[in-house]
């Protein structure tokens, strides 16, 4: 293992595998993110995006291979809580709000706060969070709709939401899956100016197919195919190797 | 805080409990409301605290237990044990420890969890530590399993009918087959006597009152939101980083502790408990009796547990062979034309609505 690399790392994966039933989903998957970047990652369908992110937040556990958090924390030993904990939060790939909540708690649920039971039990929302809730609302443009259950917003509304809620975390890495799925031209564009604005003080991991999208983003590109990763670099760079043009223009 | 626990209908709840509390005594005493009554009365709303502690559970968390019929039958058990040592001398037999039972089967001496049952401080105690005690255990282990859905409810009932498969036995101790009856008093109290018929309602009223004032704590609190959002997505849920077995396990034990409570009051107003109260069946009543009255509602749990047992009690007196196809009938039209329940028809539609399960995909 790369010292170095391992150290300076915000997430390290090195060589890792796991199969479904024999079919090898992820098959040799390298890929290092450095705190506050921002990283987009494609590939065709099947290819292993979600199932990379369901390996680092410990929804799926890999069958070998090296899974590190900030340089020392091995993440194949905790659970979906755990890495939530230590900060890594994650949109899905299908959105998945609360839909019986408002937005508002929504937001108020996700907001980082002390997840016991207990704190929970007699919790009471401070100024500060308040506050919070406010600029998050905001930010994520549903401010008008506070009040509002969650199943009634339309879906690009409820994937800002869910942005929202990430955002609520304060999380050290953000993994969106597909962000743009559903949503206007218009929103499209807002979403990748609003993750631009988020990387930095955040590492963000942004997995898309709309190409307009990814180049919106501006960001390094890596190409996973078939479980390991094909191609990393500029946009440019990816789309003028010849291998990444086969996969795509290939099936 | 008050304003939170009390939303308008529960307030409402609260007013007729209260009048209740105090008008059905004071009507039985004036010869106004007839003495078999009250009892009657006492029963409907230990079934009512019953079904506000299986809601809490399952309106909220989505935790559907077919089993809660176990820890309220837990709680009557170790209530009629006290009763049954307060027999003393009197029984039967006359011996001055062992219930009739025991002699009949030649036992000498009263097995070791008999012991302490004299108390009734001891025997309360039990009631709630016994079935709080094994909701902890069946749902630690379930609930970090991750077993939810249709598989959790199979081995809720699973554990109903084993423990309703064991009480049967009289090796068991528990008095087998005929259970636990021929109570004579409580704390001094003749347990036929009006008076203390009397006491027994206002106690099971005053309980339903706190049960259903808890629970609105519980579920109006942060902690009540997190239930709802592990109901309505569990998986998003814990990747907030919230413990979602520890949130399960909290209301799960609390709501079993209820039911125990509500079951320890039930054994001396109907004066016998035994094993058919773990049937599996009797557990499924109760989630009918939610799903009638509202589910997600507390008040509704309630309303429905009082309407079906009054139902059942006058219809099994009318037309007993009726019974069923009449409960299975309401069931079928609540389900069609009242999604929320009975208690839907009263106004606010405020009520959490019930959105389609939205789960985190593969
Ligand atoms: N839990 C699972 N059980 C069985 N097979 C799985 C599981 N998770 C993923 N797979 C398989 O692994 C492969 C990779 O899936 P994954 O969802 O990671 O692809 P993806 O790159 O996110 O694709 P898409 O662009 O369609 O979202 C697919 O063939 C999928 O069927
Ligand atoms: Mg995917």
């Amino acid at each position: 293992m790369n010292a170095l690399r391992t150290t300076e790392a915000l997430l390290y994966l090195d060589d890792v595998h796991r199969s479904f039933d024999g079919f090898k989903a992820i098959n040799g998957l390298s890929f290092a993110m450095k705190s506050g970047e921002l990283r987009a990652v494609i590939g065709p369908n099947g290819a292993g995006k979600t199932t990379m992110m369901d390996i680092i937040t410990g929804k799926t556990r890999p069958d070998t291979g090296t899974v590190l958090w900030d340089g020392s924390v091995d993440l194949t030993r905790e659970d979906e809580a755990d890495t939530a904990r230590l900060g890594i939060g994650r949109k899905f790939q299908k959105p998945t709000v609360f839909e019986t909540h408002s937005v508002e708690d929504n937001l108020l649920l996700a907001l980082k706060d002390d997840r016991g039971v207990l704190a929970t039990l007699f919790a009471r929302t401070s100024k500060a969070q308040a506050a919070r809730l406010d600029e998050l609302l905001a930010l994520v443009r549903l401010s008008d709709r506070r009040k509002d259950l969650a199943a009634n917003l339309s879906h690009g509304q409820k994937q800002w939401l869910e942005i929202g809620m990430l955002l609520a975390q304060d999380p050290k890495l953000l993994l969106v899956d597909e962000p743009a799925a559903g949503m206007t031209d218009d929103e499209t564009m807002r979403t990748a100016d609003l993750l631009k604005d988020i990387a930095g003080a955040h590492a963000v991991v942004v997995v898309e197919h709309d190409m307009e999208f990814v180049k919106a983003l501006g960001c390094r590109v890596t190409v996973l195919h078939q479980g390991s990763v094909l191609a990393e670099g500029s946009l440019e760079h990816v789309s003028a190797d010849p291998r990444v043009v086969e996969v795509y223009l290939g099936r | 805080m008050l304003s939170r626990l009390l939303d308008p209908r529960t307030a409402i709840f609260m007013a007729i409990m209260a009048a209740l509390t105090i008008g059905v005594p004071v009507l039985n005493g004036a010869g106004l409301l007839p003495d078999y009554l009250v009892p009657l009365l006492g029963k409907w709303l230990c079934y009512a605290i019953l079904a506000v502690a299986l809601d809490l559970v399952w309106g909220y968390a989505g935790i559907l237990s077919l089993g809660h019929g176990a820890f309220f039958a837990l709680g009557g058990y170790a209530m009629g044990m006290h009763l049954m040592r307060e027999i003393g001398p009197r029984g039967v037999y006359g011996d001055p420890i062992l219930p009739d039972f025991m002699v009949f089967l030649n036992w000498k001496e009263l097995p070791w969890f008999w012991l302490g049952f004299d108390s009734f401080p001891f025997a309360l105690l039990m009631a709630m530590l016994v079935p709080g005690l094994l909701a902890f255990v069946f749902g630690w282990l379930a609930f970090r399993s991750r077993v939810t859905g249709v598989y959790l409810s199979i081995i809720t009932q699973a554990m109903t009918y084993a423990l309703y498969l064991s009480f049967f036995r009289n090796e068991m101790g528990f008095g087998g087959n005929n259970g636990l009856t021929d109570f004579k008093d409580v704390l001094g109290f003749d347990l036929q006597s009006g008076s203390t018929r009397a006491g027994l309602f206002v106690l099971s009223a005053v309980l339903l009152m706190l049960t259903v004032l808890v629970c609105r704590a519980v579920v109006t609190s942060k902690a009540g939101k997190v239930l709802v959002a592990v109901r309505d997505a569990e998986s998003r849920t814990r990747f907030l980083g919230y413990r979602v077995e520890g949130y399960k396990l909290f209301v799960f034990v609390l709501s079993a502790v209820i039911a125990g409570l509500a079951g320890a009051l039930y054994t001396p107003q109907v004066g016998i408990i035994n094993p058919s109260e773990f049937a599996p069946a009797e557990s499924i009543m109760v989630v009918i009796w939610v799903a009638i009255g509202g589910r997600g509602t507390l008040i509704g749990a309630a309303l429905g547990a009082v309407l079906v047992a009054a139902m059942e009690s006058w219809l099994t007196g009318v037309a007993p062979e009726l019974w069923l196809f009449a409960l299975g009938a309401m069931f079928v039209l609540v389900t069609l034309f009242l999604p929320k329940g009975v208690l839907g028809l009263f106004g606010a539609g405020n009520l959490p609505a019930f959105a389609k399960r939205s789960e985190v995909p593969a």
